[in-house]
């Protein structure tokens, strides 16, 4: 099957303005624009099935049209933070078919009316964002950006904006807050964006990939898209592949297919061909699905399958771990990077990520006792439901999933010493 | 009234307005939900975690919208998180869970994981014993810790924000109370968090550091003892203090305050003032009070203090008894008949002034009020109405502030003013150059010094802002004295009170004119009959002069050659002062914290304050010293009770009627409920229980007729061409006898500076920082540059009581 995101592993140059349009590109904008109303273009991503690429699988047809109409003006934030440890698909997407993207961003816009969309890039894509800067200069020398387009009413402009470095701004509200030129720190929720969004005013927030989507479900129908992929999860999804696998990379494929496939036919399988041991299907905020039978992995990727093994598929950045890994040094690493991300506005966050780390740290290098590994899990849990953000609430899946799966990787490294 | 909603808190109902959030929905009803971020006067920010709590709600039919019935009363559906109480806002039939299992294993492991950065170092922390962290811990904390003791980080304990306030990195809980409030309370977001996580640290990025006067407020609200005031940093234990209601004696403002004192072995075993602290009172100062109030209280300490009467021997000064300094006093002044001439300040109480002015009516003299602002025989006629309360003020009022720069002046009117315009009220400042409050103002208008009058009367023409403020349905002005002498204080004042008359904003609440008055008590002088003379330095010649806490001799080198012309001079002070040292009798008169009296605010509130510490020597109060000599000349005044001479006040001065000493110790049930030692928790403020105090009634609401005297046109001077106008302005931290005894506040007090706009200094030849000669009208100074593009280029600006005797503008010469 062709690509419907990665478009450029088919089309090579679709990042030129010229190939783009050669291929379908801004029609299905242009005909949003002038043949169907703003709500007409929500009801068919509605049908669609679409949902939310960044981890959370919120239905988007749905988001949009929770913006408030009696507050305007209305704006949309495209998230490219990727910060999502395992997860690289929407610089692929921005760097390789930049045009997609910012399609479904203008797309997305006129359905929520708005007339101003941001796009924010971590800091580290710079060049990413300079690159974009240049294709949305671009589209407004060919008329699909700017005022009355295609000779209506309707105007957009599109603004990168960089981030400084911070985890935490990949969480909406705080991404909300650094835009607005304030400390990156997620605000209280309710209210939800497209109630209260950027500048108090209602604001859409989709993934990069989200909006990648868009423009191919505008231009081959909901139904099409709904075809693809599984009943709960429908169209396709970036895999982030990494880990102990011979091949890591991005892979788009249909939802449901299944952890072998993407493992074995797409990354080569594992290093030195060893066991898989445990996978973290959603980056550093998963939970770790214990491979302890073959039949774990003929599991379905979709977000309720995936759900059956006590895991979130999420952002799907499928981290591969094989059986040289042991678990302690894994939630070493993964709670040290919480720690150091931590944006320290909630107290069980700030104390509990820090406290937390003071624990795996003791185990992991042979100092700890079994005591310690019960406090860790206690921890772990006394955060549990208690964060401002699901930054702190995320931090806890690894560690406990990790001691409550692999027990015996911690007994272990508690014996040593 | 707003719409009320009805919950189930811990299975007992309440009843709270609409939009209340569930914490204080709490504490209404008598139950307290510990908290340390949330604060009844910030907004809502949900992130210290300690209030989380159970929330169940009613559920509705998603078909029907109704509410689906179990056993004849409504399901209600617990959300399967805890929820933090201080964000969520209270709804019809909701049901509020604090004390459950699972709502307080919430609330311990927050407070557990509080504890895992936190010293414990109660035992020498300033919070110690009104902490609610330690009350917290002492309730909910494990005896024993689970995080390793040794592995606490370690961090600065005394990290300076500026010079006033300490910051204790360890016993910081990142609550943010302190951040926030300078950012939306007091308009000075002069302090932030750096760093995230563990590390996260409360900086402050301005020059001086913590720049803002109402720095001190942070150590109230800090919940815990991260942040300690200078003055009060290991001073003493809270549970040694004694509390004493009282008044703030800095600005017309009349903050309520809190006098804690306890025995010091440094004073020799006296009781002395430890600190200053906030009183509640919701209509004057909130829970607030500005750094000058907090800080300078320590000239009534100072050693310049008269404890003994003193009368002139063989040219020296020498101890008398008070019967025979009295007498001496009586003597000359009885002998001066029409020659008699009484000279009082605003410093001074109610009943002081009352018996001052009986007692000069009753001799042919005249009587003065030491000032350099005049109108207020105005104010006393248009004052704001009875029930004016700036917390009211909103959408519909109109507040006009003119010729004053309130950040400086009166703090707690500026932060009050700036939150009534956040409220939707029309602020109108109207102003010879920029003040902190233009950015809070719906209008600003500039006008050039000279120009106040007319400002002000285009108010009352047609114009965009006029249509503003005639449509108003209130409508306050305050009026300053920038730029101004007493004549230019009497056209602005005249022009204000005519234009509030003519558009019937005066005699109810929140309408009327209010005096920013150079001192706490100058409205009550002004209510007693007190006038100002604007050329004093005529008003001595020949005569025999009774100084009431005022310094002229310091003030003013022209004042005190006048006073080489008087007959006699008694001088009545708290401390020895240049005027002290020129006078014939000295009197020593009660500091405001040894005795009781009442001032009146320039809300015209009279408000009681109670004595705190013992008298100081000999010291009598100023009410009574008047009474002593006035009975050696035959005139009995009442000379022993406070509350005494107050009710002959409020029989003879129509303002006054009605009321006494009961009635201003009255109490009315406040919001919010501070509780200083809750785990709901306020701050440090203390709880009103000694009097609110009650407004003066105004003419118009006792039916008197209204005449507005006829404005003086240009009664100030403007400046000229090639001529450089010295214009005084005033400073909260000055060099004033009651601000200079405060060492800590000598960096704020700073040098001399004279502002001048770059291109004036450039026309004169003078840079930044360098020292110029400054002389106008016979007075001879030296001075830094301080260049102000904010200035108007044709203007120097002098400030009031730092060094150069500047009463109003003049021309200058700067060299």
């Amino acid at each position: 099957m062709a690509h419907v995101l990665l478009r450029h592993r088919d089309i090579s140059n679709i990042n030129q303005i010229d190939v783009y349009k050669k291929n379908g590109g801004f029609t299905a904008f242009k005909n949003a624009i002038t043949k169907m109303k703003p709500n007409e273009v929500t009801d068919v991503v509605k049908n669609s099935g679409l949902r939310g690429r960044g981890g959370a699988g919120f239905p988007t047809g749905m988001k949009w049209a929770f913006m408030d109409s009696k507050s305007w003006p209305h704006y949309v934030v495209a998230n490219a933070d990727e910060s999502e440890p395992g997860t690289f698909k929407d610089r692929e997407i921005m760097e390789s078919n930049p045009f997609q993207f910012l399609e479904g961003v203008a797309i997305g816009s006129y359905a929520v009316g708005a007339n101003v969309a941001y796009i924010y890039l971590r800091g580290e894509f710079w060049q990413v964002a300079a690159f974009l800067d240049e294709k949305i200069a671009e589209m407004e020398a060919t008329g699909y950006l700017g005022k009355n387009l295609f000779g209506t009413e309707y105007s957009l402009k599109i603004y990168t904006h960089l981030g400084a470095g911070a985890y935490i701004c990949g969480e909406e509200t705080a991404l909300l807050e650094s835009i607005e030129g304030k400390r990156g720190q997620p605000r209280v929720r309710p209210p939800f964006p497209p109630a209260v969004g950027l500048y108090g005013k209602p604001t859409v927030i989709n993934n990069v990939e989200t909006f990648t989507n868009v423009p191919m479900i505008l231009a081959n129908g909901a139904d099409w898209y709904k075809n693809i992929g599984t009943d709960d999860s429908a169209g396709v999804k970036i895999f982030s592949l990494s880990g102990k696998v011979r091949k890591p990379g991005n892979y788009e494929l249909p939802f449901g297919t299944t952890f072998r496939e993407l493992i074995y036919e797409h990354g080569g399988g594992v290093q030195d061909s060893r066991k898989v041991k445990a996978i973290m299907p959603a980056g550093a905020s998963s939970s770790l699905i214990l491979v302890d039978h073959e039949k774990i992995l003929d599991t379905k990727m979709d977000y309720a399958t995936v759900r059956t093994l006590g895991a979130d598929l999420g952002s799907a950045s499928v981290i591969v771990i094989d059986d040289t890994v042991t678990m302690d040094w894994l939630i070493d690493k993964t709670i040290h990077f919480f720690k150091h991300e931590s944006c320290g506005k909630c107290t069980t966050c700030r104390e509990g990520t820090y406290w937390m780390s003071n624990l795996t740290e003791r185990i992991h290098s042979g100092n700890g006792k079994k005591e310690d590994v019960d406090l860790l899990l206690n921890v772990a849990k006394q955060m549990q439901g208690k964060c401002l953000c699901a930054l702190g609430e995320f931090s806890t899946m690894a560690v406990v999933t990790g001691i409550e799966r692999f027990r015996n990787d911690f007994d272990k490294a508690v014996k040593a010493k | 009234m707003s719409k009320q909603v009805t919950l189930t808190i811990d299975g007992k109902q309440v009843t709270v307005p609409e939009g209340t959030l569930v914490a204080d929905a709490a504490k209404m009803a008598g139950i307290d939900i510990p908290v340390f971020c949330h604060h009844p006067k910030l907004d809502p920010v949900g992130m210290c975690r300690m209030c989380l709590v159970e929330i169940g709600r009613p559920m509705r039919d998603r078909a029907t919208g109704e509410f689906v019935m179990e056993n004849g009363a409504p399901k209600i559906q617990f959300m399967p998180k805890l929820e933090t109480s201080c964000t969520n806002q209270v709804s019809e039939g909701m049901v509020v869970l604090t004390q459950s299992e699972k709502a307080t294993t919430g609330q311990k492991g927050t407070v557990e994981f509080l504890l895992t950065s936190h010293p414990l170092d109660c035992p020498i922390c300033d919070k110690g014993g009104e902490c609610p962290l330690q009350n917290l811990t002492m309730e909910h904390g494990p005896g024993k810790s689970r995080f390793i003791y040794d592995e606490k980080m370690h961090l600065d304990k005394m990290v300076p924000l500026g010079e006033l306030i300490y910051l204790d990195r360890e016993r910081c809980i990142q609550c943010a109370r302190c951040i926030r409030f300078q950012d939306e309370v007091a308009g000075d977001a002069v302090i932030d968090f750096d760093e995230r996580g563990r590390s996260t640290q409360i900086v402050s990025f301005s020059d001086p550091g913590f720049d803002s006067v109402f720095s001190g407020n942070t150590s109230d609200i800090c919940p815990v003892g991260a942040l300690t005031t200078a003055d009060f940093r290991f001073g003493a234990r809270p549970w040694e203090l004694q509390a004493h209601a009282s008044i703030c004696t800095q600005c017309p403002v009349g903050c309520n305050t809190t006098l804690n004192t306890r025995r010091e072995a440094k004073a020799g075993g006296d009781i002395v003032v430890k600190r200053v602290m906030p009183r509640q009172n919701e209509e004057v100062n909130e829970i607030w009070i500005c750094d000058k109030g907090r800080f300078a209280y320590h000239y009534t300490e100072g050693k310049k203090r008269l404890t003994r009467p003193q009368v002139r021997k063989d040219k020296k000064l020498a101890r008398a008894s008070w019967d025979a300094a009295t007498k001496l006093a009586a003597e000359n002044f009885t002998q001066a008949k029409k020659n008699f001439v009484v000279l009082a300040s605003g410093r001074l109480s109610n009943e002081d002034l009352f018996n001052l002015k009986t007692f000069s009516d009753h001799s042919s003299g005249k009587v003065y009020l030491y000032s350099h602002m005049a109108g207020g025989e105005l104010t006393s006629l248009v004052g704001v109405g009875e029930g004016t309360n700036f917390a009211d003020m909103g959408a519909g009022t109109t507040i006009v502030v003119v010729a004053s720069n309130l950040y400086e002046e009166a703090p707690i009117w500026y932060l009050r003013v700036k939150q009534a315009a956040e409220r939707g009220a029309t602020l109108i400042v109207l102003n010879p150059r920029e003040t902190k409050l233009d950015k809070h103002a719906s209008y600003v208008v500039r006008y050039a010094y000279g120009d106040e009058v007319k400002s002000v009367q285009e108010l009352g023409k047609q114009g965009k802002i006029s249509d503003q403020f005639l449509k108003s349905e209130n409508a306050v002005i305050l009026y300053g004295s920038e730029g101004l002498g007493i004549p230019g204080s009497a056209s602005l004042a005249a022009a204000c009170a005519k234009l509030l008359n003519d558009n019937d904003f005066t005699g109810k609440p929140n309408n009327g004119l209010i005096g920013v008055w150079g001192r706490a008590n100058d409205q009550g002088a002004w209510e007693m009959g007190f006038n100002v003379e604007a050329d004093l330095t005529k008003a001595f010649k020949g005569k025999s002069v009774y100084i009431v806490g005022a310094n002229p001799v310091g003030d003013d080198p022209k004042l005190a050659k006048a006073l080489e012309g008087a007959e006699f001079v008694a001088v009545q002070d708290v401390m020895e002062t240049a005027t002290t040292e020129v006078a014939d009798v000295v009197l020593p008169a009660q500091a405001f914290t040894e005795r009781e009296g009442t001032f009146t605010s320039g809300e015209r509130r009279v408000q009681r304050f109670y004595q705190a510490v013992p008298v100081t020597g000999d010291a009598k109060p100023d009410f009574a010293i008047t009474s002593q000599i006035a009975r050696h000349m035959g005139v009995i005044l009442e000379g022993t009770s406070v509350s005494a001479v107050f009710d002959i006040l409020s029989e003879s001065v129509k303002s006054f009627e009605g009321l006494n000493y009961a009635k201003l110790a009255e109490v009315r049930k406040q919001w919010p409920i501070v509780g200083r030692s809750d785990v709901y928790y306020g701050g440090t403020t203390y709880e009103n229980t000694q009097g609110m105090g009650a407004h003066l009634s105004a003419a118009t609401t006792r039916g008197e007729k209204v005449s507005i005297p006829k404005v003086q046109k240009e009664a100030a001077p403007r400046p000229k061409e090639n001529e450089l106008l010295a214009v005084p302005v005033t400073k909260l931290y000055d060099r004033g006898t009651t601000v200079t005894p405060a060492e800590l506040l000598d960096q704020r007090v700073g040098d001399l500076v004279v502002s001048l706009h770059p291109d004036a200094a450039k026309n004169l030849g003078v840079e930044a920082g360098q020292s110029v000669k400054v002389s106008f009208n016979g007075v001879n100074g030296e001075a830094a540059v301080k260049l102000d593009d904010t200035v108007p280029v044709g203007v120097a600006l002098i400030p009031r009581s730092m060094g150069l005797a500047i009463r109003e503008p003049v021309s200058v010469k700067v060299k």
